[in-house]
Formats: C-alpha cells, sequence, structure tokens
C-alpha cells in the first residue's frame, strides 16, 4: 500500500486542477513521440507521424492524449488503489496493445517536463517530487500484470 | 546515438540563449537532485547544510553548470574534451552513473520551466541527446 502524505495529496490535487487536459496530452504525446522516436512504433496506425510538426498537429494523436490524461485522473480519484484501479488498464496495455512497460517512464518524464513549462517556478522541488512519486506509482500499476 | 550536425548547432544556440542564467539553472536543477532522488544526498554527507535553497548547493550547481558549458564548447569531441572530468568522477568522486542520468533529467525539467515558449520538442530532444553523450563521456574512465 502506498502511502501518501497530506502534502503530497495536496500538490498533486493542485497540480491536475490547472491541467487543460486536452492541451497538455496533447503537448506530453507529443513531445514522448519526438524526444523518443522509437516510441512511434504504437502509433502506426495513427497517420502522418513524419515529422515533428506533422506529430504536433495530428489530431489523433491529440485525441489520445487527452484518453492518457482521463486515465491518470481515474489514479488522482483512487490514490490508495492505485494498482487494483489498473489492473485492466494493465492488460489491455500488455496483452492487447503490446507497449514495453518502460515506455510508460518515457511517457511520465515528458508530462513532468510539459506540467513544469505550464507551471513555471510554481513547480516546486517538493511538487515535483510528490508529482513523480504519483507517476511511479502509476507506472508501477499499468506494468502489474505483465508476465 | 550522435548528434547530427544541425543538433550541434541547436544545442550551442539554446545553451547560448539562456547562457545568463545559467547559474540559477545549475542551482535549481541540484536542488530538485536532492529533493526529488533523496538518495543523491549521499554523495554529499559532509557538507553540513543540505537545504536545497541553501549556500553549499547552490555553490555546487552553479559549478556542475560550468561543467555542462565547459561540455558545450566541446561539443565536437565529449570524451576526449572531458577526459580530466572523467577521471575526476571516476576515481576520485566515484558518482555511480545512473545519477547522471537523474540529474540530466533534473536539468530538462528546470530548462523547460524557466524557459517555456523556448524548450520546443525539438530542442528538447537535441538537449536530452547532449546531456546522454555528456554522461557517456563522463562515464569512460571507470573501467
Amino acid at each position: 500500500m502506498v502511502e501518501w502524505t497530506d502534502e503530497e495529496r495536496a500538490a498533486i490535487s493542485d497540480i491536475f486542477s490547472k491541467l487543460d487536459y486536452d492541451e497538455v496530452g496533447q503537448k506530453c504525446l507529443s513531445r514522448c513521440l519526438i524526444v523518443y522516436p522509437w516510441t512511434q512504433r504504437y502509433f502506426g496506425a495513427f497517420g502522418n507521424l513524419y515529422n515533428a510538426e506533422a506529430i504536433m498537429n495530428n489530431p489523433l494523436i491529440a485525441k489520445h492524449g487527452t484518453t492518457v490524461l482521463r486515465g491518470l485522473e481515474r489514479a488522482l480519484n483512487n490514490m490508495d488503489d492505485i494498482k487494483n484501479t489498473y489492473a485492466e488498464l494493465s492488460v489491455l496495455h500488455s496483452e492487447k496493445l503490446h507497449v514495453d512497460p518502460d515506455n510508460f517512464k518515457l511517457l511520465s518524464d515528458c508530462l513532468t517536463i510539459v506540467i513544469a513549462a505550464k507551471m513555471g517556478t510554481t513547480f516546486t522541488p517538493e511538487y515535483q517530487a510528490s508529482f513523480q512519486k504519483f507517476l511511479s506509482v502509476v507506472v508501477s500499476a499499468l506494468g502489474k500484470q505483465y508476465h | 546515438m550522435s548528434l547530427s550536425a544541425k543538433e550541434k548547432v541547436i544545442v550551442k544556440d539554446f545553451f547560448e540563449k539562456v547562457s545568463t542564467r545559467s547559474d540559477e539553472i545549475g542551482a535549481e536543477a541540484l536542488a530538485r537532485l536532492i529533493v526529488v532522488y533523496p538518495q543523491t544526498k549521499s554523495y554529499f554527507a559532509h557538507w553540513k547544510d543540505l537545504s536545497p535553497k541553501g549556500a553549499p548547493v547552490r555553490k555546487h550547481g552553479i559549478t556542475v553548470m560550468g561543467g555542462v558549458y565547459e561540455a558545450v564548447s566541446k561539443i565536437d569531441d565529449l570524451a576526449g574534451g572531458l577526459l580530466t572530468l572523467s577521471e575526476l568522477h571516476a576515481f576520485m568522486l566515484r558518482v555511480d552513473p545512473v545519477n547522471f542520468k537523474i540529474l540530466s533529467h533534473c536539468i530538462l525539467v528546470v530548462l523547460s520551466m524557466l524557459f517555456a515558449e523556448e524548450f520546443t520538442p525539438q530542442i528538447h530532444v537535441a538537449v536530452d541527446k547532449f546531456l546522454a553523450l555528456l554522461a557517456l563521456a563522463l562515464s569512460e574512465k571507470y573501467r
């Protein structure tokens, strides 16, 4: 069971309250595909990913970014049992999507960087620590059902 | 993974552009390192003051960022140019190379935080590659 301090819960809630899921989702996913181009392997059906401009203007990528952020919101709303909340999602990523779980960390690093850009200096070291702890629990839960 | 000629220009131009705030970047990155990854404090146990906003952390952050800028100036031959620094890290400091990766991440977060508009995905990938190659050059003399 993951223990969360009151400060950590407050920080994570505060960060999410400032996010426009459409904006942040699109920025996060497109950044991941540009910075770590091998992650494009999972998006063969998404149309033009030929260069950075194409990726940043791709509507299917933008839509999927929103989907990812909505998924993270489920973890936010179930912080005391992310593992079970994500059991089905983990099976989906493993058995249907065949995503290498190392990629979850790459996407979460991009999300941290996009949020840092959005929040500027209000993204304090303590906020960063709380948010990265949240993301590492999410990443671990997503990898749980792989075998 | 090596830097293309275009990426070297991107890296040099970007670091030139942000050079007036390099002290701030270094201090902030090191502060985040010890707060977000507390295990890294093990390398600084000899400091009296380990507070993230304290003088020793700030001073050392500036030193580290100086090293990054030195690497930018030697971007065409990182392994050769950083030989002395590699020997320092390998034989004296003996910093586990896994920490280069997490400091790189902290630097990227700070760059994104302070230069949101400028730190585009295209610049991000070039800088990320550069920091990874820097870490590799620093690890050169380890074994």
